[in-house]
């Protein structure tokens, strides 16, 4: 049955949907229809602005939505072929932390502040592999050498507090890595970090993939981080895909208007940002999605179908999806690409 | 960590020493001295008095009287009471202190026995109808007057019910052993309750908000992620944080607890420190008075200090440089 399913993509998500039921009877469709796959040993990279959807992603699939206000109103989820929306709360558990691990953006406050490294990584150890505590030690103390520390028999025994944000997200990746999870979930796990430390934080998680057999899911909005380590990337506004391609083809052919815009801000090498062209407005609430193309109050090419219906994500060619009626067909309904790109200089407003 | 609570300790010194200056002077500005009240005795003539007052040393200058009271008190000798004539302070308060520290022990227990497990199962089910309860009767008990309270449960609970004693500490002279204790335990009841339950909504609400912040942090996000159980998460990561500040509170609760019964005490009549107290102040013995607020201002000292190190201990986050 095991051999049955290793044909089948590692994770798959179909048509995920998690809205937060606001007060005032107001919902937010944080997550609205969201479908992609991940294959083993791939990295995927979810990349958008602040709010576009790409944390309450990454926590539907944990089943981690603070419930009530939160729900994952429909969909399904898979991992290796079993459907996880449907799984006990007790079934859950196993899967967290075990097939699938978790780092955070925060590394400040991602580990509790008042139990050491060792016991952190070691209850994960103890409660999925039944290990003893002397076990769970040992291995913890493994895991810190694997992920880089040359004292790890003393990092063991310090408390968060004693060690830098580098180091914090390192004893992180260690918590998340110690099950051998199939699927490594990492949500901005460079982001509040310095400009050094974030390369070698990234080139750490390759290599525990790479170690450890697993698959990457990297949520980040930084469009450099996803240059460097991405196979393949989807881009999230307003709740949706709005556009999908391997990461070569994204970085030399993108296409959808947002993606665009992202690209014209992407962070030099040095850290400093060159806002070349930023795209001018904010991300909308998810309770207040405009009309239509969820973009077009920001799009440069906004067109009047824009502002009545919402594009279907549709594929340009094989390899790559994008959301946008400047590459839609005409009649709109999802389908293959013809002549697109001479439409990209259709412009009306 | 031991250097830090050797250091926190040594700085207690200086306050210690301004503690015994300001039970002095409070005693010396009160109007009258030991022997205002033989005074207006018309049988004993002034030049008498004027010997006792040089005798006793009233007369000197007060760095000199305080000094000789210092010296006394550090040898434990408070002198003698005025009021129960030729017994002295510290024979008093012997005989009383310990009643004081069981009825606050007995409150304590109460206090968070009852506070800590209603904090917590409010706080895992906000807005639910026990939370809601919970809630209604932690605003009724910060809201009812302590002597209020304790009226009520005299009347209901020994006059109308007689299930407990409501007067005094022991009911019977001679019992020994067991009996003793069960018979001493049945006063502390009703004092205990009274005492510990005006406290006990403060906890609560403490315990429950303190719960509800730490839920919502990102480490237990993390621990969640982790797959760990309900409990694991509950019990293990968010109440070993959320009992920080409620252990450190207890320090310098365990500060007040002489001090905090002195209404409770006087309600039911329980021979402890406060009866004392209030009795000496009618009395104007000034002795027993100083005594015993030396006694309150350092165990309060002595709370803090417990306090500071309790935190130390149970946060690793302190730093002790
Ligand atoms: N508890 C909540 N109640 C209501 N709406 C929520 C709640 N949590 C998230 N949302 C909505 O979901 C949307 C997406 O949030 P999400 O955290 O997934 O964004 P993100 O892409 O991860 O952004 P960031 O880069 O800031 O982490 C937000 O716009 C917000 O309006
Ligand atoms: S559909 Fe229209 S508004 Fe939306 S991104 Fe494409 S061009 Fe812009
Ligand atoms: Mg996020």
């Amino acid at each position: 049955m095991r051999v049955l399913q290793r044909s089948e993509h590692l994770l798959e998500v179909k048509d995920l949907k998690t809205y937060f039921h606001m007060e005032g009877g107001r919902t937010a469709k944080a997550v609205d229809g969201v479908s992609f796959h991940i294959d083993r040993g791939e990295t995927l990279a979810l990349v958008g602005e602040s709010g576009s959807g790409k944390s309450i992603t990454s926590l539907s699939v944990m089943r981690l939505i603070p419930q009530p206000p939160g729900d994952i109103v429909d969909g399904s989820i898979k991992l290796d072929g079993k459907e996880l929306l449907t799984l006990s709360d007790r079934e859950m558990r196993k899967v967290r932390g075990n097939d699938i691990g978790m780092i955070f953006q925060e590394p400040m406050t991602s580990l509790n502040p008042v139990f050491t490294i060792g016991n952190q990584i070691a209850e994960t150890l103890i409660k999925h592999k039944k290990m003893t505590k002397k076990q769970a030690y040992a291995k913890a103390v493994e895991l810190l050498r694997v992920v880089g520390f040359a004292r790890a028999e003393e990092i063991i025994h310090e408390y968060p507090h004693q060690l830098s944000g580098g180091m914090r997200q390192r004893a992180m990746i260690a918590i998340a890595m110690s099950c051998d999870p199939k699927l490594l979930i990492a949500d901005e796990p460079t982001t509040a970090l310095d400009v050094t430390i974030q390369a070698q934080i990234l080139d750490l998680m390759v290599e525990m993939k790479e170690k450890f057999d697993s698959s990457i899911l990297l949520i980040t909005h930084d469009l450099g981080v996803v240059a460097e380590v991405a196979d393949r990337v989807m881009v999230m506004y307003g709740g949706q895909i709005v556009e999908e391609a391997k990461a070569e083809e994204l970085f030399t052919n993108p296409k959808h208007p947002y993606t665009t815009g992202l690209m014209g801000s992407i962070p030099n090498i040095d850290g400093e940002v060159e806002r070349l062209e930023s795209i001018p407005g904010t991300v909308p609430p998810a309770h207040r999605f405009p009309e239509g193309c969820r973009f077009a109050p920001r799009c440069k090419h906004v067109m009047e179908q824009c502002t009545q219906s919402n594009p279907e994500l549709s594929e340009v060619n094989r390899k790559h999806k994008v959301r946008c009626y400047l590459y839609e067909p005409a009649g709109g309904e999802g389908g293959h690409q013809n002549g697109t790109d001479e439409r990209k200089t259709v412009r009306s407003t | 960590m031991h250097r830090y609570i050797i250091r926190r300790t040594l700085q207690f010194i200086p306050m210690l020493f301004l503690v015994t200056v300001v039970v002095f002077a409070l005693a010396k500005a009160a109007p009258g001295d030991v022997l205002s009240g033989e005074m207006l005795d018309p049988n004993i003539p002034h030049e008498v008095l004027e010997e006792r007052r040089e005798a006793l040393g009233l007369n000197d200058p007060l760095p000199v009287q305080y000094w000789s009271w210092l010296t006394s008190v550090a040898q434990g000798d408070f002198g003698n009471s005025m009021q129960y004539t030729g017994r002295s302070v510290m024979d008093l308060i012997q005989s009383r202190i310990m009643n004081t520290f069981y009825l606050s022990l007995f409150a304590l227990g109460v206090t968070l026995a009852i506070a800590i497990p209603i904090g917590i199962y409010s706080a895992t089910r906000k807005y639910s109808l026990f939370d809601y309860g919970a809630t209604t009767f932690a605003f009724l008990g910060l809201a009812t007057p302590n002597f209020f309270a304790a009226l009520l449960a005299i009347w209901l609970l020994s006059f109308q019910f007689g299930w407990f004693p409501a007067q005094g500490s022991t009911s019977a002279i001679g019992l020994t052993g067991f009996e003793l204790f069960i018979d001493k335990l049945r006063h502390l009841v009703l004092p205990g309750f009274t005492l510990g339950l005006a406290s006990t909504a403060m906890y609560m609400r403490y315990m429950r908000t303190e719960i509800l912040e730490i839920k919502g942090s990102d480490f237990i996000r993390t621990a969640q992620a982790k797959g760990l159980s309900n409990n694991s998460v509950l019990y293990k990561h968010t109440l070993r944080n959320a009992l920080i500040p409620i252990i450190t509170l207890l320090g310098v609760e365990f500060g007040l607890l002489l001090s905090g019964a002195v209404i409770t005490e006087n309600v039911f009549n329980y021979p402890g420190l406060g009866t004392l107290f209030l009795n000496s102040i009618q009395n104007r013995d000034y002795p027993v008075i100083m005594a015993i607020n030396l006694i309150l201002a350092v165990s309060i000292l002595v709370g803090n200090l417990l306090a500071d190190i309790f935190y130390a201990v149970v946060d690793p986050r302190i730093r002790y440089d």
